[in-house]
């Protein structure tokens, strides 16, 4: 469960913590990395993303916010292909370009974009195997040997993900003794060891106490100078904390799409105010 | 005085005595069945331990002691009289003897005694050939099953999609479980024994034997593998892992426990199975040992004796008798103490799986 849904947040206008202010240079606008266009998704006969258009910046932090069932995962699995995974699903309509390369084009091969276009799941999914090995995956796929190289990379990640001064000394234990927060921040490890320039993130912190998800957070903001990242939430407070831009989608389609602080603080539109204000969803 | 009453007096006694009845019955049931187990193995134990434990024997070389029931060959039992007394023999031993006897009474000028011998096929000696010829058969008919088994269980859960052919192919698949050994028995006659005329051979028995397991074995791999979270293989290919990758560092590991568990039961169905073998791999009997072979290709296409098919030699072709009654019951017992350390050596060896990949 989300551990602060619309409706047990402040109802008011006013959330309960007020957006952080941005940084002067995250307001710097950032070139588009992610470009999708008039995109239509279909489950099998059902449609399931309706038109969606959304230029995703670079090296930003960008929150897909809205009720359930709206779409935000099922885009966010279109920008690594992982839908390919599901039977009958289909693009039906529409391209998503990343630096300008249509992903859906006959000369993609999706396991090198999902190289690329990392992600981390709503259930932290740190395989049974050690914190090291978990780390290590990765680059094992892709055939690395050398020990140093992975011992390298191990601590660089780990560091990255603000992991490395607490397991340091247990790197070769299972991944699963760790705590819900340190495995879902594992996972997150795992995913920036193979350098992706994109990490998507559906709804990494609904199963972290406030504590952990804090820390989550704060890792995103350290790794938004890295990496473009895109984060699914429930949690009106975490897209307004973490977040440079915020989309707001409903029943299939992108509604609106702004500065973080414009949705929350200015939405043009009423069912994003009626949304980001806790009076549906 | 009446008791006092309350909220949860209790007021329905004839359901309750409903329930009672009812749970006596189920439990009377599982009793039938513990005593019907209990007495059947104990029945095998009882008359079967003897005949092994009976047949020890000191050597003049190395181990010094061996069991002639379970490291000789079948042989047929003679039964005498000799200057009076009564003597039991098996066939080797018995030709020595007249041969000695026949030598002596000549060199001692007597008359060639004669020999009035009653005789019972298979009832001395051992049964090691079986034993042999089991464990070979066991061994490769489980290989054979598990590297088909589960690669088709891979295919049908991992890559094809969801359609009326694999619909069909998995009705098709647990209907042959369904189907009786001796038909399996027949098809591996026909096809093994004849059309590729391997003849009665390890290699026809171990197909046959395998084809009777595979529905086991496909059906178990893939609850396995349905059994390994979503998220090992998402979190996999999420890293740029390609899907044979994924299924060979993070799903197959995770499944081979589970895989293991159910294919143990294959093994005591391969290891039992009469029908199947008595076409297509089972000698009544056999003087070589399976490893006694001109060269190495042979060893594949030679006949081997088996413990099931021997039990059934045993227990049909002769007339019952005390004398035979120790072979039947000691193989018997033999028999099921080969099941057990085969099951058993799978589950241990399982357990270090689940050990090293539990999750
Ligand atoms: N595998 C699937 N097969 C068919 N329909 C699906 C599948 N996954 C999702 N859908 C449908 O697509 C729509 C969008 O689902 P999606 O998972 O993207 O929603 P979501 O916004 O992520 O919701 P939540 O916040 O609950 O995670 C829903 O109507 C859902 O029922
Ligand atoms: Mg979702």
């Amino acid at each position: 469960m989300e551990n602060s849904s619309p409706t047990s947040a402040a109802p008011s206008r006013t959330l309960a913590t007020p957006p952080r202010v941005a940084r002067k240079d995250d307001t710097v606008p950032s070139p588009t990395l992610i470009d999708v266009k008039g995109l239509d998704f279909y489950y099998g006969a059902k449609q399931a993303l309706f038109d969606i258009n959304i230029a995703i910046p670079d090296r930003r932090v960008t929150a897909f916010i809205g009720p359930s069932g709206c779409g935000k995962s099922t885009l966010l699995r279109c920008l690594n292909r992982m839908n390919d995974l599901i039977d009958g699903t289909a693009v039906k309509r529409g391209e998503i370009k990343i630096r300008d390369i249509d992903i859906y084009g006959p000369a993609v091969d999706p396991i090198e974009l999902r190289k690329r276009v990392g992600m981390v799941f709503q259930k932290s999914n740190p395989f049974p195997k050690s914190i090291y090995e978990n780390i290590i995956y990765g680059l094992r796929i892709q055939g690395v040997k050398s020990k140093t190289k992975l011992d390298e990379v191990v601590e660089k990640s780990l560091r990255g993900a603000a992991l490395w001064d607490e397991v340091k000394d247990r790197l070769h234990e299972s991944g699963l003794g760790l705590s819900g927060g340190q495995q879902q921040r594992l996972c997150i490890a795992r995913t920036i060891a193979v350098e992706p320039e994109v990490i998507l993130m559906d709804e990494p912190c609904s199963a972290l106490d406030p504590i952990a998800t804090a820390k989550v957070e704060e890792l995103i903001h350290e790794l938004k100078k890295q990496f473009t990242i895109i984060i699914v939430t429930h949690s009106m407070q975490q897209a307004a904390r973490c977040s440079d831009r915020t989309a707001f989608f409903y029943m299939g389609k992108l509604i609106e799409f702004d500065e973080t602080h414009n949705i929350f603080m200015n939405p043009k539109n009423a069912q994003t105010e009626a949304y980001v204000s806790g009076r549906f969803g | 005085m009446t008791a006092p009453s309350h909220f949860y007096t209790s007021r329905h006694s004839f359901q309750r005595r409903t329930e009672g009845t009812i749970v006596w019955a189920f439990r009377l049931a599982t009793y039938v069945i513990l005593l019907c187990g209990v007495f059947v193995i104990g029945n095998i134990c009882l008359k079967g331990l003897p005949t092994v434990t009976g047949s020890f024997r000191s050597l003049k070389q190395f181990p010094y002691v061996t069991n002639t029931f379970l490291f000789e060959a079948p042989e047929s039992l003679y039964i005498f009289k000799h200057e009076g007394v009564k003597r039991e023999m098996g066939d080797t031993e018995y030709r020595a003897f007249r041969e000695a006897e026949t030598a002596r009474a000549t060199a001692e000028g007597r008359p060639v005694p004669e020999f009035k011998a009653q005789s019972y096929v298979y009832a001395a000696g051992g049964i090691w050939p079986c034993i042999v010829g089991t464990v070979l058969l066991v061994v490769g008919a489980m290989t054979i099953a598990l590297l088909l088994g589960v690669a088709s269980a891979i295919f049908l859960s991992e890559y094809a999609r969801d359609s009326a052919f694999v619909r069909f192919i998995r009705l098709a698949i647990l209907n042959l479980a369904g189907v009786p050994s001796i038909v399996f028995g027949l098809f591996g006659f026909a096809m093994f024994v004849l059309y590729f005329d391997w003849n009665v051979s390890l290699m026809s028995g171990w197909f046959t034997l395998a084809f009777m397991v595979l529905p086991v074995v496909i059906t178990a791999s893939e609850e396995a593998l349905k059994a390994v979270p979503k998220g090992f293989r998402e979190g996999s290919l999420a890293l740029g892992a390609t899907k044979w990758q994924t299924i060979r560092k993070n799903v197959l590991p995770f499944a081979l426990p589970g895989i293991l568990t159910s294919s143990i039961l294959g093994i005591a169905r391969v290891a039992g199975e009469t029908a199947p073998i008595m076409f297509t791999a089972a000698y009544v009997v056999r003087d070589k040992l399976p490893w006694e072979v001109a060269k190495f290709g042979d060893f594949f296409f030679q006949g081997v004796m088996a413990l099931p098919y021997h039990i059934y030699v045993v227990s049909s072709k002769i007339p019952q008798n005390a004398y035979t009654q120790r072979v039947q019951y000691g193989t018997a017992f033999v028999f099921l103490g080969l099941v057990a350390l085969i099951a058993g050596s799978s589950i241990l060896l399982r357990n270090k799986l689940r050990g090293r990949y539990q999750w």
